[in-house]
C-alpha cells in the first residue's frame, strides 16, 4: 500500500483499535507509576478521533490532513500529558507532511517531527524513561532503513521494531521526567506507559503500510 | 504600552490552569480576596470533568482573557497543566500569543502576587514578574544592599528563569513612558526613608496586599529592606511586626510619590491601632 491519506486513515483506525485492546494494560502500568489514566486517557483520545473521521464529509487528499485532524482531536480530549505531547507529536508531523504520497524519506521526517514536537513539549531526553526512549530508536532506525534503500513500508516496521524495544529499555529507568518521577528510585522495574502506547501506535503504522 | 502608573482598570486578567477544579476556585478565591476587579478565569478539570486539564479549556479562557485588547498571565499547576499551556499557545492566534506570558511560579503564591499587582495597575511583564518573583529566591532580605537584584529584570522575554537568576537584574526602569525625567529628581539618585510599623500584626497578608497594589501603580522601583515593595509575597517574607523599622529605597521617575505613599500606609497602621 502506498503511504497515501489512506493510509494514514487506516494508520489511525488501527492505533485506536490497538489502544483500545491494550487499554487495561496501559492503565495498569500507568497505575504502578503514574496517575492510572494513560490508558483511559487515550482510549477516549482515539475514540474521538475515529468519530471525526467518520463524520468526514469526503476523504482527505493529503496525509497531513489526517494527521492534523489526530492532533487537535487529541488535544481536545485527551488529559493529562499524553493530549499535549501526542497533539503536539501529530501537529508537527502534519507540518511535513503535506503530500498525497510519502516516501521513504517522507516517513523519516514525519517520525522526526513528531519526535522534536515531544522533545519541545516534554523536554525530556533519552534515559528519562519517558515515551522519547521509544520515539528516539525509532526515529534512528528509520533514518538508517532509508538511508539504506528500504521501501517505506520497511521503514515503518523498523521503526515500530525500534520503538518496541526501547519501550522495554525503560523497564529498569529511574523516572526524572514525567508524573512517575515523583517515585524517584521506585520507579524502576516499571515499564513506562507512554513508550509502550508508542509503541503501539507505531506497529500500527507499519501495519497499515503492508 | 499605556505605563504603569495610573491605569485604573486593571487589564491584565489571570488564566489558572489547574488539574483540579477545585483547586483552581479556591486558588480563584484567594487572589480574589486580596485584589478585587482584577479578572481570575479558572481553566481546570479534564475534558470529562475529572481530574485533568483540558485543551479546549485553556484555550477559551486565553480568548477571552485577551478579548478587547486584554493580556493575560497563565498560572498552572503539576506538569501536564504547563504542557497543555503550551499546546494551546502554540495552536492560539498571533494576537492572542503576543498578550499572553506563561509563567513558572507557584500556583498559589504566584496567583496572589500577580492579582495584587495587576489590581495596582501594573502592566503585563510587571504582573508576570511578580508571579515569578513569588518563588522567592532573589529577595530572602539578607545581605546588605541586596536590594538592585529585586528590581524589574530585564527582558521582555517570559523566561521562567529570569527571577531566579538574582545576578542578572540591574535595576531598570520602566520602559516606554519615561522619555521626559521628572524635572526634581534625577532618576538613578534613590530617596531613602525610614517608618516604623504601627499595627501589632505587621505586614501581613492584607496591608502588604494593600502596599503592593499601591506600589505597583507608580512608575518607580521600591525596595523595603531589599524586598520589592510592589511583590505582595515578598512583603509578607519580611515577617515585619509591630514596632520594627524599616528602610525604604526608592528610584525612579515617581520615586518621591511612591515613598511618600509607603510611609504614610504604614503609619496608618493600616486601620488596625
Amino acid at each position: 500500500m502506498s503511504l497515501d491519506a489512506q493510509w494514514a486513515v487506516a494508520w489511525t483506525r488501527a492505533a485506536a483499535a490497538a489502544v483500545a485492546e491494550h487499554r487495561a494494560e496501559l492503565v495498569e502500568l500507568d497505575r504502578q507509576i503514574g496517575d492510572g489514566d494513560h490508558g483511559e486517557n487515550l482510549h477516549r483520545g482515539f475514540t474521538a478521533v475515529v468519530q471525526r473521521l467518520d463524520a468526514l464529509p469526503e476523504a482527505p487528499a493529503q496525509v497531513g490532513e489526517v494527521l492534523k485532524l489526530v492532533a487537535t482531536t487529541l488535544m481536545s480530549t485527551v488529559g493529562g500529558a499524553a493530549g499535549p505531547l501526542y497533539g503536539t507529536a501529530y501537529l508537527r508531523a502534519a507540518k511535513v507532511t503535506a503530500a498525497e504520497v510519502l516516501d521513504s524519506a517522507g516517513v523519516v521526517a514525519l517520525l522526526e517531527a513528531a519526535l522534536e514536537g515531544i522533545v519541545v513539549r516534554g523536554k525530556a531526553g533519552v534515559g528519562e524513561k519517558t515515551m522519547v526512549d521509544a520515539w528516539t530508536p525509532a526515529v534512528e532506525a528509520a533514518v538508517t532503513a532509508a538511508d539504506a534503500g528500504a521501501e517505506p513500508a520497511a521503514v515503518l516496521r523498523a521503526a515500530a521494531d525500534a520503538a518496541e524495544e526501547g519501550a522495554r529499555s525503560t523497564i529498569p529507568l529511574v523516572a526524572t521526567k514525567g508524573r512517575a518521577s515523583y517515585l524517584g528510585e521506585r520507579s524502576a522495574g516499571h515499564l513506562d506507559p507512554g513508550s509502550a502506547s508508542t509503541a503501539l501506535i507505531l506497529r500500527a503504522a507499519a501495519g497499515a503500510a503492508s | 504600552m499605556s505605563g504603569t502608573a495610573g491605569a485604573s482598570t486593571p487589564s491584565v486578567a489571570l488564566v489558572v490552569v489547574s488539574h483540579s477544579r477545585t483547586l483552581a476556585d479556591g486558588v480563584v478565591e484567594l487572589a480574589a480576596q486580596m485584589a478585587p476587579g482584577v479578572r481570575l478565569l479558572p481553566a481546570a478539570g479534564a475534558p470529562d470533568g475529572g481530574l485533568g486539564t483540558s485543551f479546549d479549556l485553556v484555550a477559551q479562557a486565553l480568548v477571552a482573557g485577551t478579548r478587547d485588547g486584554g493580556h493575560v498571565v497563565v498560572l498552572t499547576d503539576l506538569g501536564s497543566a504547563v504542557l497543555t499551556a503550551e499546546s494551546a499557545l502554540e495552536l492560539a492566534a498571533d494576537d492572542v500569543v503576543a498578550r499572553v506570558r506563561l509563567v513558572d511560579a507557584p500556583l498559589v503564591e504566584g496567583a496572589v502576587a500577580a492579582a495584587v499587582a495587576a489590581a495596582g495597575g501594573a502592566d503585563l511583564e510587571a504582573v508576570a514578574r511578580a508571579a515569578a518573583e513569588a518563588r522567592g529566591p532573589a529577595s530572602g532580605g539578607a545581605g546588605p544592599d541586596a536590594g538592585p537584584d529585586v528590581g524589574p529584570v530585564a527582558g521582555a522575554e517570559d523566561g521562567p528563569d529570569t527571577a531566579s537568576a538574582g545576578t542578572a537584574a540591574a535595576s531598570v526602569t520602566t520602559p516606554g513612558p519615561d522619555a521626559t525625567p521628572a524635572p526634581a529628581a534625577p532618576t538613578d539618585e534613590p530617596l531613602d526613608a525610614q517608618v516604623t510599623v504601627r499595627n501589632e500584626l505587621g505586614l501581613h497578608a492584607r496591608p502588604a496586599a494593600q502596599l503592593a497594589r499601591a506600589m505597583a501603580a507608580f512608575d518607580a522601583q521600591v525596595l523595603v529592606d531589599g524586598a520589592n515593595a510592589a511583590s505582595v509575597i515578598a512583603l509578607m517574607k519580611l515577617g515585619a511586626v509591630g514596632g520594627q523599622t524599616l528602610t525604604v529605597q526608592a528610584r525612579g521617575r515617581q520615586a518621591r510619590e511612591a515613598l511618600d505613599a509607603f510611609t504614610t500606609a504604614v503609619e496608618s497602621g493600616f486601620g488596625e491601632v
